[in-house]
């Protein structure tokens, strides 16, 4: 089976001047740094860390609407031409995009309906009489009735906002749905709605999820692998259920460490010191070592590199075995 | 910072540059000044002269050489009019225009900062509803509208005050109170705008949590941030005192900086009107600077960058 | 039972919008006693900062507030500017979500605590300065004496919200309340913001109100829990209870949506519906139109809160027969 994605070794550097504004030298801000991962059709990668891990970033490059500074995205094999080159356009169609506010990602003039769409009408696919038929069918299939299709943005409810954002992902009949965290904007009564969702379009329609979140429970709950982000890299990559019941890695052991839990069975809590380190001074060798509770000498010195582990997953941590 | 300071320079003298370029070349293109100076129906011979006589003959871009040459050596040209150096014509009515607009420019902020503020303070109150209306009034009537409403009530009407010349200090009120209360209706407007925005912040209600008076988390709070955005429109006020009363010295018939520009535009004085407008850019453009400073000393982050 | 530290009785807040007048805490009941942590919980709108923002008299001229706020022998409610000042901050201190944003941009860290050093503590100017760098330090900011210098945008969000906690202790407060602490926070930030509030509790006899939307954080840091919907407190309980026999439909709702991280995957059981508008509330119970066992009777009246056990109330008429 060919992969739907396949993401080699994807980088993001940035030019930027560090230090006061009036006493700036230039520096490299790596938002994304060697990141790789493989995508199967019908299932759903999880991507977790902190903000300014470059998860986001990662996306974008992803969907071409970020140059790459080095790396290469395959879709179904075939490598993703220039953004904007006429067969991109075709291949974009089979990924698509969901964002984490729904209400700026939709347009509050006109009415939901005519915005779900519009893929259609920008890809002249159908006569408007179709396209309205397939909105309308789209809008059922993500939990919508017809009256909504003649709303307006601002009278729908969160929830049924991302209903909408959804139903125009999803008109042109993607592949590949890219989610940056869909679900942490709306309340917790909500999140679960969404997220099941989600999965029952997954299960009809043999989408596959790039799902990006800062909320672990919810990253197990969705996704078959989950890959862990700390400043551009990819530090753990694995199965979600292994991964957190026994992160290999000790920053996803803090992460996990860090989730409060409804039931206090007297877990050991492991606590970072400090914020993450400033993406343009990263630290030498392992960009963790500063926090990292067992870091040796050779943290410092050495970058760990992602490596197997004997029950399948991947981790970059010398340390780890 | 001296790095910022020359390159912010180096942009300013630019501006000012593509200022005159521009008044220059327009200038030319929009009217032969030979026939407007000397009258119509002066013989073609003497019109001819006066085009030698002034280098209106050479071509443009020679014109143009020689004038920014001579510009660069203090020299501006003369007036076509009565010969006199340009220069010397613009700085005499310097101190006309400033004797307006400078108390203008003291009558805006007195009224405008402090009635934006009462406004946001008050909001929705009938002093807030009153203070908006007198400011849309303010900003939408064009200023010779007001000066000639002021004329007849206050000369015409009442007799109190006259209506134009400049004899004394009476007759620098109306185009004083023109100005200002004009200048005063934006400044209101954009201040309570600011104040507004300010007082949605989440310190201020952090301020008022942590057991400040009203009165303490308004003035120590939220007044310093407010000046922030504000002071940008003020800086910019600033910058019209040279130039911001051609319209009211117009209709007052104050001999400023402002009517010299009309009456020099409608005859082609070629010198004066670009000498003016070397003057006006030059104000604008320091205003700015002094703008990017202020800004820079009253807000924190534009000092620093976060870690 | 002790006299309680404060006193919430039958507090409603009604927000004048200028078109109409939306009510937004319905009746709130709610006792604290000193030293106390209480968790409260709820969805956005469900009114758990109105309750406090309202009892502190921190919601400006458009808010209408009813009922009583009993603090050390005064009512609150109605008190006039300069008695609620003497209280804010110096015996209910508060902190807020967004920790960047709540400190003021232009004055240094260093100035913003002394500030509330010499307005609760007399001290003068330098050593109100010398206390503030003490107050840094306690709450675990290294180098704590330059970093007064420090603009708050100099700072870190994680590194902002310490500043507020240490602000917040200046005063001495009886009582903290911290409205949403960690949720701007990234989670290893939120871990170590709330071992900093714990600590701060083991050391000092301070009561704690932590306002979340998160049951994990307060069941995580506190020891009783009040679930509020719509306006209303559902359900009110010990944090063992809350998790174990949850009595209010609404509560046993929220506990089904959300995913474990760990042991078995299992298919989350989603609230259907919305939350309601305020200004559009259904008939008798708020949640009745949500609710799996929605019965005619839940739409004739609001479900009073009734007592199940000691420590435990719930709002839901089938509350007594359901845990009894």
């Amino acid at each position: 089976m060919t992969a739907l994605l396949e993401a080699e070794g994807l980088a993001r550097h940035y030019q930027v001047r560090k230090g006061s504004r009036l006493f700036s030298r230039p520096a490299t801000l790596r938002a994304v740094d060697g990141v790789s991962f493989t995508l199967q059709p019908g299932r759903t990668l999880g991507l977790v860390g902190e903000s300014g891990c470059g998860k986001t970033t990662t996306a974008k490059l992803v969907l071409g609407l970020l140059p790459l500074s080095a790396g290469e995205i395959r879709l179904q094999g075939e490598t993703l031409p220039k953004a904007g080159s006429t067969r991109w356009r075709e291949l974009r169609r089979t990924m698509q995009m969901v964002y984490q506010d729904p209400l700026a990602a939709l347009d509050r003039r006109i009415a939901v309906g005519r915005q779900v769409m519009e893929p259609l009408a920008i890809h002249t696919i159908g006569t408007p009489a179709e396209r309205r038929d397939k909105a309308l069918a789209i809008l059922e299939s993500v939990g919508l009735q017809a009256h909504h299709f003649a709303r307006y943005p601002h009278e729908l409810s969160g929830g049924q906002r991302q209903r909408i954002v959804l139903a125009r992902a999803l008109i042109l009949s993607p592949r590949l749905l890219v989610c940056d965290e869909p679900i942490s904007a709306l309340d917790v009564s909500i999140q679960a709605q969404v997220v099941n969702l989600l999965l029952a379009l997954q299960a009809k329609m043999g989408l596959a999820y790039l799902f990006i979140s800062h909320d672990l429970r919810m990253v197990r709950q969705v996704s078959h692998e989950v890959a862990v982000m700390y400043l551009g890299r990819i530090v753990e990559q694995g199965d979600p259920d292994r991964l957190f019941a026994a992160p290999a890695h000790p920053y996803t052991r803090a992460l996990v460490s860090a989730i409060p839990v409804a039931t206090r069975k007297g877990r050991q809590r492991l606590i970072l010191k400090g914020d993450p380190p400033n993406p343009i001074d990263v630290p030498s060798g392992c960009a963790f070592h500063e926090r990292c509770p067992i870091a040796v000498a050779r943290c410092r010195a050495e970058t760990p590199l992602l490596r197997p582990m004997a029950d399948g997953r991947h981790v970059a941590c010398h340390l780890a075995a | 910072m001296m790095r910022y300071l020359a390159g912010r320079l180096l942009r300013a003298l630019l501006t000012i540059f593509l200022v005159v370029t521009f008044a220059f070349f327009v200038l030319r293109l929009s009217g032969d000044p030979a026939l407007l100076i000397m009258s119509v129906d002066a013989p073609p011979e003497s019109v001819e002269a006066f085009r030698i006589s002034w280098g209106l003959d050479r071509p443009v871009w020679v014109q143009y050489l020689r004038y920014i040459v001579h510009a660069l050596t203090g020299d501006l040209g003369n007036s076509m009019r009565d010969g006199r150096p340009a220069l010397q014509l613009v700085l005499e009515r310097v101190p006309a225009t400033l004797a307006i607009t400078i108390p203008a420019f003291l009558l805006k902020i007195a009224i405008g900062v402090p009635a934006g503020i009462y406004a946001a303070l008050h909001r929705n109150s009938l002093a807030d509803r009153m203070t908006m209306l007198f400011s849309v009034a303010g900003f939408t009537m064009p200023s010779f509208v007001l000066a000639l409403l002021l004329v007849l009530v206050f000369s015409v009407q009442l007799g109190w005050l006259p209506s134009s010349g400049s004899e004394g200090m009476a007759n620098a009120i109306l185009p004083i109170v023109t100005l200002g209360a004009a200048g005063a209706a934006i400044l209101a407007r954009f201040t309570r705008s600011a104040m507004l925005e300010v007082l949605g912040q989440p310190y201020i209600r952090a301020a008022s949590a942590k057991g400040l008076t009203w009165r303490r988390v308004v003035t120590e709070h939220a007044l310093p941030n407010a000046a922030i955005p504000t002071t940008t429109i003020i800086g910019f006020m600033v910058g019209t005192l040279i130039a911001g009363a051609v319209v009211v010295e117009s209709v007052f018939a104050w001999p400023g900086i402002g009517r010299l520009l009309v009456i020099s535009v409608a005859n082609r004085d070629l010198a004066v009107v670009q000498t003016i407008l070397l003057f006006v850019a030059a104000t604008m453009v320091t205003a700015n600077i002094i703008v990017d400073l202020v800004y820079g000393w009253i807000d924190p982050r534009m000092r620093t960058s976060p870690r | 039972m002790t006299e309680p530290l404060i006193d919430i009785r039958n507090l409603t807040v009604d927000f004048d919008t200028g078109h109409r007048v939306v009510r937004a805490l319905h009746g709130i009941d709610l006792a604290i006693q000193s030293g106390e942590a209480v968790g409260l919980v709820g969805e956005s709108g469900s009114g758990k900062s109105v309750t406090w923002l309202a009892a502190l008299g921190l919601l400006g001229g458009r808010a209408r507030i009813g009922g009583e706020v009993r603090f050390e022998g005064h009512n609150l409610v109605g008190a006039p500017a300069s008695e609620l000042e003497a209280v804010r901050g110096a015996r209910i201190a508060m902190i807020f979500q967004d920790p960047s944003s709540s400190l003021n941009p232009v004055y240094r860290i260093g100035q913003q605590l002394a500030e509330a050093l010499q307005l609760h503590r007399g001290m003068t100017s330098g050593a109100a300065l010398a206390e503030a760098g003490r107050l840094l330090d306690r709450v675990g900011i290294a180098d704590a004496m330059r970093r007064l210098r420090d603009y708050p945008h100099e700072l870190s969000g994680g590194m902002n919200q310490r500043v507020m906690i240490a602000m917040a202790l200046a005063g001495q407060p009886q009582i903290l309340i911290a409205d949403e602490p960690t949720t701007a926070l990234d989670a290893t930030i939120q871990a170590q913001i709330l071992e900093l509030l714990q600590e701060i509790r083991r050391d000092s006899s301070m009561a704690l109100v932590l306002i979340s939307h998160d049951l994990g954080v307060v069941a995580e840091n506190t020891d009783r829990v009040c679930v509020m919907y719509a306006g209303r407190i559902v359900e009110d309980a010990p944090i063992a209870t809350i998790f174990e026999a949850p009595a209010h439909p609404y509560t046993s709702g929220l506990l089904a949506a959300l995913p474990e991280l760990e042991g078995p995957r299992r298919p989350l059981v989603a609230i259907p519906g919305v939350v309601p508008e305020p200004w559009n509330l259904p008939p008798g119970c708020s949640f009745a139109p949500r609710c799996t066992e929605f019965e005619a009777a839940c739409e004739a009246a609001v479900p009073p809160a009734v007592e199940l056990a000691r420590g435990h109330r719930a709002a839901c008429i089938h509350a007594r027969s359901g845990v009894a």
